[in-house]
């Protein structure tokens, strides 16, 4: 008896606590840390930006080693967080068995597929993006050759390479594009000193503008830009603001808008599981026209780039996608 | 033509990849040879890199950052010191220690300096070195070959390490000589991880040693504790990671070769280096020996 009226008492106090707090929310980032200027960054953007105008309660963690994620996303489900966020194809497997083990804890996952009633995954079709500044790449090289670089060599930043690749030879078919990676292991998204040096390599075979998705380890190729006074595209962020000139475009994944917006649903009590994708159609994906790089973008280019993507929303241009080649 | 173009690349860029490692090898070289094992190379050339990074930001100096870094080397390598040589701690494990505290240290600065989490702010392509850490590591391995075995007190070193007794009875403190060949260590290995921040790249990011320290103590132990043969082993592993960059995506025929073999090329350069082609490599007599 004394039992159930405690169980009673401890459920409503709850209750009355859950309501009187703000909505707590967790962050589990990647191994480029908060502040690699791409693809953390913009999760962290879109989390902090959602603190600041929903009143939430935000805590970060960064998962310095891919065996703590589990850890981090345990130790925020033991605390009683409403919502989790899991930054990163890495952390798929973390999400999908603290999930399961915490089913009246909300989770979120950028970049990794996760079916479960309390996870929702957020997916973003990179290889229209890279399309479309593949294309603009092929619009801007006088070389007739250009390059991509990948931080670490899995399927998602194949996606990307694939879909540059196609955009490329869609304005040029002659054009040659040149691939390469900077590891096989999370550490590859922290090495700058080795994609400059991959970029380098390129930049000296001919190459005169180099796509570049490898986190933190960017810096490293708009480096070698700068020096070569060659041309790169960054990825994720927008990060046309790092090197002004140098910087033709960036292909921009929405993660912040994604970010905020489940967290802003979570709040408002809308939070649904399953499978968000973000496109071109929806602006999930995109490349960036801004006051650092209004300068490069042509309106010639810009004409010719934005009827790409009409034809690509509208289904008249099959971006290849890495994921369904197999 | 092309081929010569190709090759000077292969070189310069071989040259360049190298740096961080020659001068790692040779901060190994110093403290292994006075018979202090030296695992926390990781750790000083991590330190280096970082204060040599916020330092040429603050200034907009390359060269204020060098110096800054032999600072932070001297005075980590002295920490390193204290321990195992007044305080007689296990070497191992106060060598990994040292790499899990200055792991941990970093971002902590970082958060209070930047507000970031372990990176700093990156320096003008102006401000940066250009080649000069290259001509440095090649300088300081023909300074201390001819340091080594030319002068008194790099005998001294030589004994430390080999026959520390014997050092002792020609009334020279082994423990004065292990003292400064470790803040020496900590100096050189310290100007490794400046030149990543500093010269390969713009600034520091999180753990972007990535393990070079380990590497270059591999180097060292392949060029048996020697000075050139340890400098000839880094070009090596360099070697093998600037051809890694450009066999990525090459054709023989019509098969391209797997990126991923391509990526295992430098490891396993260094595994059949070790395990193969290295002969016999002695360590310093009196490597990990204490009580002087």
């Amino acid at each position: 008896m004394v039992k159930s009226i405690l169980t009673a008492l401890l459920i409503v106090s709850f209750h009355i606590s859950s309501y009187a707090n703000p909505l707590k929310v967790g962050l589990v980032l990647d191994k480029g840390g908060k502040d690699d200027k791409s693809f953390n960054s913009a999760a962290y953007q879109g989390a902090s930006k959602a603190e600041k105008d929903l009143k939430i309660d935000l805590k970060y963690v960064e998962a310095t080693d891919t065996n703590a994620i589990e850890n981090l996303h345990r130790s925020f489900a033991r605390k009683n967080f409403d919502l989790i966020i899991g930054i990163g194809f890495a952390q798929k497997d973390a999400v999908k068995k603290v999930a399961a083990q915490f089913p009246q804890v909300k989770f979120a996952i950028v970049d990794g597929e996760v079916t479960a009633p309390n996870v929702r995954s957020l997916l973003f079709e990179e290889h229209e993006g890279s399309f479309l500044v593949g294309a603009l790449a092929a619009m801007n090289s006088k070389s007739n050759s250009v390059g991509f670089v990948g931080g670490m060599d899995i399927p998602l930043i194949r996606r990307f390479a694939m879909g540059y690749a196609a955009g490329a030879k869609y304005v040029n078919p002659k054009i040659n594009v040149s691939e390469n990676y900077v590891g096989v292991t999370g550490e590859a998204w922290n090495n700058p000193a080795k994609a400059k040096e991959l970029a380098l390599a390129q930049y000296s075979k001919g190459a005169d503008v180099i796509f570049v998705a490898a986190g933190a380890s960017n810096t490293g190729v708009f480096d070698a830009a700068e020096e070569k006074k060659k041309f790169a595209i960054g990825v994720d962020s927008n990060q046309n603001w790092i090197k002004p000139g140098v910087i033709l475009t960036s292909m921009m994944k929405a993660v912040d808008v994604a970010v905020y917006d489940t967290i802003k649903e979570a709040q408002a009590g809308k939070f649904t599981g399953g499978i968000v994708h973000f496109g071109l159609k929806n602006e999930g994906v995109n490349y960036t026209v801004d006051k650092y790089n209004e300068k490069l973008i042509t309106p010639d280019m810009k004409k010719k780039v934005e009827e790409i993507k009409k034809k690509i929303i509208a289904g008249q241009i099959q971006v290849p996608d890495y994921y369904k080649k197999k | 033509m092309e081929l010569t173009a190709l090759f000077l690349a292969l070189l310069f860029a071989t040259l360049r990849l190298a740096t961080p490692l020659i001068f790692a090898a040779m901060g190994g070289f110093m403290s292994e040879r006075s018979g202090v094992v030296n695992v926390a190379l990781e750790g000083f050339m991590l330190s280096g890199a970082f204060v040599g990074a916020v330092v040429g930001h603050q200034f907009a100096s390359a060269w204020m950052g060098w110096a800054a870094a032999l600072l932070i080397g001297l005075c980590v390598g002295a920490l390193y010191a204290l321990f195992v040589i007044e305080l007689k701690a296990d070497q191992i494990i106060s060598g990994m220690a040292l790499n899990l505290l200055v792991m941990g240290l970093i971002p902590f600065i970082t958060k209070i300096l930047y507000n970031s989490t372990g990176s700093t702010p990156a320096l003008l392509v102006e401000d940066r070195f250009r080649v000069e850490p290259l001509v440095m590591a090649l300088l300081l391995v023909g300074v201390l070959t001819f340091w080594l075995y030319k002068t008194r007190s790099g005998l001294w070193l030589l004994f430390a390490g080999e026959h520390p007794q014997a050092l002792l009875a020609s009334g020279v403190s082994v423990r004065k000589v292990r003292w400064a060949a470790v803040c020496a260590s900590g100096a050189f290995a310290a100007w490794g991880g400046a030149s990543l921040s500093l010269f390969l790249a713009s600034s520091y990011s999180p753990l972007m040693t990535g393990g070079r320290g380990f590497m270059a103590l591999a180097a060292l132990i392949f060029g048996k504790w020697k000075p050139v043969p340890a400098f000839l082993a880094c070009l090596l592993f360099a070697f093998a990671d600037a051809m890694q960059i450009r066999l990525q995506g090459v054709r023989i025929g019509e098969v391209e070769i797997p990126v991923q073999f391509v990526q295992i090329l430098p490891y396993l350069v260094t595994i059949i280096a070790l395990a193969g082609f290295i002969g016999k490599s002695r360590s310093p007599k009196a490597l990990g020996q204490e009580g002087f």
